[in-house]
């Protein structure tokens, strides 16, 4: 059943076949996440015990999620794209928070001036990680790891030796919080108070798709991590596209850490710590590859999604939420066979 | 050796032509190992050189010399006539010279049009708006295809999915779009089955057809003899024999080729196993 299956495809290629929209659908990368998380969203309506999943104000609830994870799960999936790993991005989120926190609490600089330097100091963090990366020749996945760990000591020992504990807060007495905790950390759309992560979410989304499959730097993104030979070959400028890419995913992190800083008023020293699989899931969810070259923004944002869902999903639900994670595990194995099966069926069986 | 001798002032003295490219007495040497020793050689426009060898004859340094990846330690390097020193393949590009390696530089996830404008991208918008135009790079990729006579359904399909021979024509109708005045082939047949061959050799006359000057490396003297014009032995690093097409058998070649006597001992001694 399955081979005639295949056999009809790949025939159907050579000929004037008509399943050629079928193929082209089946090779979306974001497919099985879409089909994964229509059925996620129909399971969690139906086990609502608050009645309220379905509804708007459900809607605002799990994008909220969604959205912290999504703003940084989109730029790892297009470094996922080129081919590397950033493990630092979770923990750079309390780095990011603490040192604005810090700025502004022991410093005594006004908000915007904070967040502009610690965005600055986020785009150093992704710099190294990429110059490392690059000129070591050894896989991201050490080097951002030991900057994983790095940072982790970082937040904790200049937290405890500046402030004697292990948070930042009083940020809301800052001049200019006002004005910044509007643009990162407020609601819209009375009633249902959905964040404003989610505006920036759906931005950095609709960004990262147009890069992707707009431009040049999109086409290179591909390209790296389908064959770095072969793009460094054809004259693509690998090293500093995928610098860049590292770049993008700490200011990103930088930015959810500053949003959750406005919000909460504080920041723990242990902030972000474990968030970096979070963001690696909802991109291999989404149809990334592990190994690069093939993925989509969509897909990670999709995977954020479903992420969502899932927290909120389960307790509505009334489940104990404790279970969260070991739904999470099942998901990211179920989308990970779907997604390659799905990948082979596309691409013809071959490599 | 002989023939070399009667052969090369006539196509310079009558023939108008200015070879395409042209070596010059090259050498190169890693070290104490000699590579390449006392190389001349001609390419011109419009025809198809073939350059014969066998495992280690040198075929691959001299297409890195040819290509630009390396500089001939003695002799010189002309093109279209005049001397060039390239530091670089990008340097050998500019001038007109592409090279299909044996990886063809293809990106097997990535659709044919997006593979066909690697690093090439056309593009539209001012700054940091600068967009593909994808429509024009999808039409201009069917036409070079279909002017090379290759008839890709979809475009959007991963290269990945192509036959070797299809993956093969992708990269050459990339070289010729490109400027290509010399297009030099890395074995393009060797890891291809009788009718991909037949396929690619199609393709190379296609090349030749539009004015380029086609370098052919291959060990396999029947595809050599099918398309070439010009055939040159590598043995041992040093240029063995040169022949030109109407003047040479089929029969000929493959025996210079497979080094003569050698394989006529050879044939002896597998018939006495046989028996």
């Amino acid at each position: 059943m399955e081979g005639s299956h295949d056999r009809h495809c790949s025939t159907g290629r050579r000929a004037a076949g008509p399943n050629l929209s079928d193929t082209r659908l089946l090779r979306r990368p974001e497919l099985g996440a879409l089909l994964g998380a229509i059925v996620i969203y129909i399971m969690f309506a139906v086990f609502d015990t608050t009645g309220n999943f379905a509804t708007i104000t459900g809607t605002a609830r799990w994008t909220d999620v969604a959205a912290t994870v999504g703003i940084v799960a989109v730029p790892v999936a297009l470094l996922m794209i080129a081919g590397e790993f950033d493990l630092s991005a979770g923990v750079m989120i309390g780095t990011s928070g603490l040192l604005a926190g810090l700025l502004t609490t022991e410093y005594n600089l006004s908000m915007w001036p904070a967040i502009l330097i610690t965005l600055a100091f986020a785009a150093g963090i992704g710099l190294i990680n990429g110059w490392l990366v690059m000129l070591t020749g050894l896989p991201s996945f050490i080097v951002t790891l030991a900057m994983f760990f790095s940072l982790r000591g970082l937040n904790l020992g200049v937290t405890k030796g500046l402030t004697d504990t292990v948070r930042v807060a009083g940020v809301d007495q800052v001049p200019g919080y006002d004005s910044a905790a509007k643009i990162f950390a407020s609601t819209f759309w009375n009633p249902y108070d959905f964040r404003i992560s989610v505006a920036w979410w759906i931005a950095v989304t609709i960004v990262a798709t147009t890069v992707l499959t707009q431009t040049r730097f999109g086409n290179w993104i591909y390209a790296i991590g389908g064959d770095m030979n072969a793009a460094r070959n054809t004259g693509v400028p690998v090293r500093r596209a995928k610098i860049s890419l590292f770049v993008l995913t700490s200011m990103s992190a930088a930015l959810v850490g500053i949003m959750s800083l406005l919000r909460l008023r504080s920041m723990q020293a242990g902030q972000g710590v474990g968030e970096e699989f979070t963001f690696i899931i909802a991109a291999v969810v989404g149809g990334c590859l592990l190994t690069g070259g093939f993925g989509s923004a969509i897909g990670a944002s999709i995977g954020a999604s479903i992420i969502g869902m899932a927290f909120i999903g389960i307790a509505y639900a009334g489940w104990n939420t404790d279970w969260s994670w070991l739904f999470l595990g099942v998901i990211l194995f179920i989308a990970v066979l779907v997604n390659t099966f799905i990948g082979r069926r596309a691409r013809g069986a071959k490599k | 050796m002989t023939i070399s001798t009667e052969e090369t002032p006539s196509a310079s003295d009558e023939g108008a032509v200015v070879p395409a490219l042209q070596l010059r007495h090259a050498s190169k040497s890693f070290g104490s190992v000699i590579a390449l020793h006392d190389i001349s050689l001609h390419v011109d426009p419009g025809t198809v050189t073939c350059v014969l060898g066998d495992n280690g004859a040198g075929k691959s340094t001299l297409i890195k010399i040819l290509s630009g990846v390396h500089q001939p330690s003695d002799g010189a390097l002309l093109v279209a006539g005049k001397e060039e020193k390239f530091g670089s393949p990008r340097d050998a590009l500019a001038a007109g010279i592409a090279t299909v390696f044996q990886d063809l530089a293809t990106v097997p996830l990535m659709s044919v049009w997006r593979n066909f404008f690697l690093g090439n991208e056309p593009v539209k918008g001012f700054g940091p708006f600068q967009f593909l135009e994808s429509a024009k790079a999808r039409r201009i990729c069917r036409e070079e295809l279909l002017a090379m006579g290759i008839d890709i359904r979809d475009l959007e399909q991963p290269v990945g999915t192509l036959s070797g021979g299809e993956r093969q024509a992708v990269a050459i109708a990339r070289a010729v779009y490109f400027g290509a005045k010399v297009l030099i082939l890395d074995e393009p047949t060797s890891a291809l089955g009788v009718k991909q061959s037949g396929v690619v050799l199609k393709y190379i006359l296609q090349a030749r057809e539009r004015g380029i000057a086609v370098v052919f490396i291959t060990h396999n003297p029947h595809h050599a003899f099918m398309v070439g014009d010009r055939f040159y032995l590598l043995n041992r690093g040093r240029l063995r024999n040169e022949f030109v097409r109407d003047k040479v058998t089929r029969e000929e070649l493959v025996k210079a080729m497979a080094g003569g006597a050698e394989l006529e001992a050879l044939a002896h001694e597998l018939e006495s196993v046989s028996r």
